[in-house]
């Protein structure tokens, strides 16, 4: 149950965002490429400053205006991107929702929580009676193992883990099809961050949403999505499955992520070299060739010719390496 | 049907009656601290007079009493023959009963004077204040919002220039231009005061006549005034434009108008509301050279008035209203914050 | 101690000494760098300049005989003309001279005041953010009592029981001002002692006052800079309304003196515009080029100071 009938529900095609600053054109997403379906959770991964955040936003053209974007981004077969205002505005919540990072600032602080609960579907379904929203708040609490009276606290009032499963239930709030959820872990200690994704993977099985889940964590990620899309300095390094792509990465940048998280038992992993030297790229001024070509083990010659397409390797993997397959 | 346990243990609750209980405690202890600032008021109203060296009845009097007699009488009059501690507290006695001493100049008492001369200043001030308010906070809200747009930077530029103007100055160059005239233009306005000789000012006619003369004078104080509240009010704005929570409520489908409305404006309030207490001094200079400016006969005119004799009863007398009216107006901004900000209450 | 390189070494050895100052001196440029790409701040900056020339050149450009009554040559408030480009005041003097020599009475009072009000300003706000508990308290209370007292009545009081002077007056501005700066230094000193690096400090051994002075001082140092520009536009602008009001030195010509005597003889209804117009032009020029510079200097130091966009 991968793609329901009509297509994928989301489906990025080519997508490319440029900022615009003061110090020049900053390139923070390079032709994506990324599907997906009903009920598929799909993990995109990747250090700070890869463009997954922008990706994220993209979905629901929450860019600055300042952003130069070309591409597709098509939600239930509409392109995001040249949607109309109010075609947006409309899909924005009802048919796509975003769970943001950082719960603190993410919600307002002086509205009680359940204000902000209200305030969309408010918005998108106007004819609800008040008894009715209040009740669905008390519903959409409840499912992410809140007590309904949570909803007249105020955000400082909660803790990070209340707060995020605030930003989660508000992210269902009028039922949406697709959810993208935005390093909804990041800042939580462990133990919260597996209750956490319980209730997240738990949501995905009930009701079907879609989710794509961005993390900056491939442990998290191998546990919790089908797939698995690796980014580097703004494009896919590599796709697939997400056990294999933890357990075979094909990708040296995909190896080196999946290597920096010990295996328990195994003692080989305990003398394996784990850390990635270097520092990312500057998206700025980035060497012809291959972005990762600095810092990978495995680079020759040809790795700074040109950029290595994203070739499928077949069993739905696919890895822009040119070294791949190679011994 | 529940979808993980809940483990953590709340921060706090707040139940509707604490939440109450919690906005109680918070304005008890900002009127406790405003009591607290009277208090101080006070006892720097009584040293202030006292800190000259010499005698103090000698220096009172300027040197219109030489002698002895005379300064015995003045120094029995004013309790200046008593111990220090004793001094004050029959200066707080008589304060708090409404005794203020004695007008120098007019030889009525002081309370009668500043009550009789309250209402043209609150009327000017209340005015300028309401009218600033809702104008500074739209300009600041509408330049913030697009900045860097030609009306944002137009209006700053205006409100910074009329914020590095003396308030007073602008009231003699409308004075100049619109009461006086330029040329064969006549003026429009009255040069000054609060009414036309010999209309009644509690009559229709009267009614216009006041307005009329406090036409300018309002515009004075309110140009002054929104300089300042355009400025603060934009940059409250402008610190709340790249919060994240606004963000989130654009990916909830808001229009624009009302992100900045609902959201980011609301929120901005609350900076706002510290900033202009901050500045309720200003407004209280504001008053006081406008009025000497435009000769309106409030307690602006008569504290610079005292400054001629020097009627130092009377001195004394407006110092402590326009200090007790700044401490007063910061209260209720206090208050309304606690209102605004549920942070505050915790 | 200038850098040796030691056979084998590829760098210079370098003190800590100077590598800090080194450092700051590099900061200094940057900061200088970012503030030239402000136009409004530079060009605050230059008639900042013209006016500092002006007071300090005024006895060369405007002879000192122009300032006595007794040898005033022209006629009584006279429009300008050839001889006299700002025409004459009540008394026939050059009211150009007087602007003049004004200048040196406004900006020296309104520097005076600031340096004042910065000094009680930023030793109260440091010691009452350092210091918790009681003594931190206490000075905290203070500061407050003393921000609601309102400015003007205030200093007419004092004015009147200290007598008219330049010196009374800047010492009222400067007793009146400082809470403000108290509250800002407080409210960064109490930020700055909550990072990590002076606990650090503290475990090396860093005594009370190295911490204060060579932590807590340099980064409170740039808010104390920006906001000295704004304290001395307060204190020009209340050194012209108190002159205004004729608490001023009687001897002394400033603006707001100026402004006195034109309302005092009624220049406003007499039209005599270029006895009213000239010095509050001035004041507004010098105050809102201190607020311009003061704008591009807090967002020089703003990233440094808070981090933001």
């Amino acid at each position: 149950m991968t793609e329901s009938e009509h297509g994928p529900l989301l489906s990025i095609e080519g997508l490319s965002v440029t900022y615009r600053t003061g110090a020049g054109e900053v390139p923070a997403v390079r032709e994506v490429d990324l599907t997906v379906g009903r009920g598929e959770i799909v993990g995109v991964a990747g250090e700070s400053g890869c463009g997954k955040s922008t990706l994220a936003s993209s979905v629901l053209r929450l860019q600055p205006p300042s952003a130069k974007v070309e591409g597709r981004v098509l939600v239930h077969g509409q392109d995001v991107l040249t949607m109309n205002w109010g075609d947006l505005r409309a899909l924005r919540w009802a048919g796509a929702s975003i769970v943001f990072q950082g719960a603190l600032h993410s919600l307002n602080p002086v509205q009680r929580v359940g204000r902000q609960l209200a305030e969309p579907i408010e918005l998108h379904e106007p004819a609800l009676a008040r008894g009715t929203v209040d009740g669905r708040i008390g519903e959409l609490l409840e499912q992410v193992g809140l007590p309904a009276e949570r909803a007249a606290s105020y955000p400082h009032q909660l803790s990070g883990g209340q707060r995020q499963r605030v930003m989660i239930a508000m992210a269902l709030a009028c039922r949406p099809d697709l959810v993208i959820a935005d390093e909804p872990t990041t800042a939580l200690d462990v133990m919260v961050q597996s209750q956490v994704l319980g209730v997240l993977s738990g949501l995905v099985a009930e009701l079907g949403v879609g989710m794509l889940f961005i993390s900056h964590d491939l442990s998290v990620l191998a546990d919790l999505c089908d797939r698995i899309a690796v980014m580097y300095a703004g494009r896919v390094v590599e796709m697939g499955a997400a056990d294999e792509i933890f357990t075979r990465p094909l990708h040296p940048y995909a190896a080196a992520l999946s290597a920096a998280f010990p295996r328990i038992g195994d003692p080989a992993a305990r003398y394996a070299p784990a850390g990635l030297g270097g520092d990312p790229p500057d998206l700025r001024s980035l060497p012809p060739g291959c972005s990762f070509a600095p810092r990978c083990t495995r680079v020759v010659e040809a790795c700074l010719a040109a950029e290595p397409p994203l070739e499928d390797h077949g069993a739905g993997r696919s890895a822009a390496c040119i070294r791949v397959g190679e011994s | 049907m529940t979808i993980g346990a809940v483990t953590e243990a709340p921060v706090s609750v707040d139940q509707p009656r604490t939440r109450r209980r919690s906005y109680g405690r918070y304005a008890l202890g900002k009127s406790v601290g405003a009591l607290g600032s009277l208090g101080f008021v006070l006892v720097v109203n009584f040293f202030l007079f006292r800190i000259l060296p010499g005698d103090p009845g000698r220096n009172l009097g300027r040197g219109r009493m030489d002698s002895a007699e005379d300064l015995a009488a003045f120094n029995e009059a004013y309790g200046l023959d008593q111990a220090l501690p004793q001094q004050f507290l029959t200066f707080v006695r008589g304060t708090l009963s409404g005794d203020l001493g004695t007008s120098l100049r007019y030889r009525v008492p002081v309370s009668d004077l500043l009550v009789d001369r309250m209402w043209p200043t609150l009327l000017l001030v209340g005015t300028a204040t309401l009218l600033a308010t809702l104008i500074g906070v739209w300009i600041g809200v509408i330049g913030a919002w697009n900045r860097g747009g030609r009306f944002d930077r137009f209006s700053t530029g205006g409100s910074l220039t009329l914020y590095s103007m003396p308030e007073w100055w602008l009231g003699l160059l409308l004075i100049a231009t619109l009461a006086v005239g330029i040329g064969p233009i006549p003026g429009l306005f009255p040069t000054g005061g609060l009414s036309s000789p010999g209309v009644d000012a509690t009559s229709l006619m009267g009614t216009f006549d006041v307005a009329w003369h406090l036409a300018l004078p309002v515009t004075t104080l309110t140009l002054a005034y929104v300089a300042d509240y355009s400025l603060i009010m934009r940059s409250s704005l402008l610190d709340e434009i790249g919060e994240d929570y606004l963000t989130t409520a654009r990916a909830k489908g808001l229009r624009d108008v009302q992100v900045r409305n609902r959201h980011a404006v609301r929120n901005a309030l609350l900076p706002t509301t510290t900033l202009v207490a901050l500045n309720i001094g200003f407004v209280v200079t504001g008053a006081i050279t406008v009025e000497t400016v435009f000769s309106i006969p409030g307690l602006g005119l008569l504290s610079t008035e005292a400054l001629e004799v020097p009627d130092y009863p009377v001195l004394q007398g407006a110092f402590l209203v326009a200090s007790a009216a700044v401490i007063v107006a910061n209260l209720a901004a206090n208050l309304v914050y606690g209102v605004l900000d549920p942070r505050v209450r915790a | 101690m200038s850098a040796e390189v030691q056979p084998g070494e590829l760098t210079p050895r370098i003190t800590a000494r100077q590598l800090s100052r080194r450092r700051r001196r590099a900061a200094w440029r940057d900061g200088w760098t970012q503030f030239r790409r402000h136009r409004s701040g530079m060009v605050g900056l230059v008639v900042l300049a013209f006016f500092v020339l002006l007071a300090v050149a005024a006895p060369l450009i405007a002879h000192a005989d122009g300032l006595e009554v007794t040898r005033a040559t022209g006629g009584v408030l006279e429009p300008p003309s050839a001889g006299y480009w700002l025409g004459t005041d009540d008394k026939g003097r050059s009211v150009l001279t007087l602007l003049i020599w004004g200048t040196r009475v406004s900006l020296l009072v309104g520097l005076l005041a600031t340096v004042i009000s910065m000094v009680i300003g930023t030793l109260v706000g440091l010691l009452s953010g350092y210091f918790g508990g009681r003594a931190g308290a206490v000075l905290f209370r203070l500061t407050e009592w003393f921000l609601v007292i309102p400015f003007l009545p205030l200093a007419i009081v004092l004015a009147t029981v200290l007598g008219p002077s330049l010196l009374t007056i800047a010492f009222v501005i400067g007793v009146t001002s400082w809470p403000g700066t108290a509250l800002l230094i407080r409210s960064q000193t109490l930020s700055i002692k909550e990072r990590a690096y002076l606990e650090r400090a503290r475990a090396l051994g860093g005594g009370r006052w190295h911490q204060i002075r060579r932590h807590i001082l340099p980064n409170v140092m740039p808010m104390v800079f920006a906001n000295t520009t704004l304290t001395v536009t307060i204190a020009i602008l209340a050194e012209t309304t108190l002159s205004f009001l004729g608490l001023g030195d009687p001897t002394r010509i400033s603006w707001g003196s100026m402004l006195d005597d034109a309302y005092t003889v009624g220049a406003i209804t007499t039209g005599s515009w270029w006895f009213i117009v000239p010095p509050g032009v001035c004041v507004v020029l010098v105050v809102l080029s201190f607020n311009l510079v003061g704008q591009a200097l807090e967002d020089v130091l703003d990233p440094r100071l808070r981090g933001r966009r």
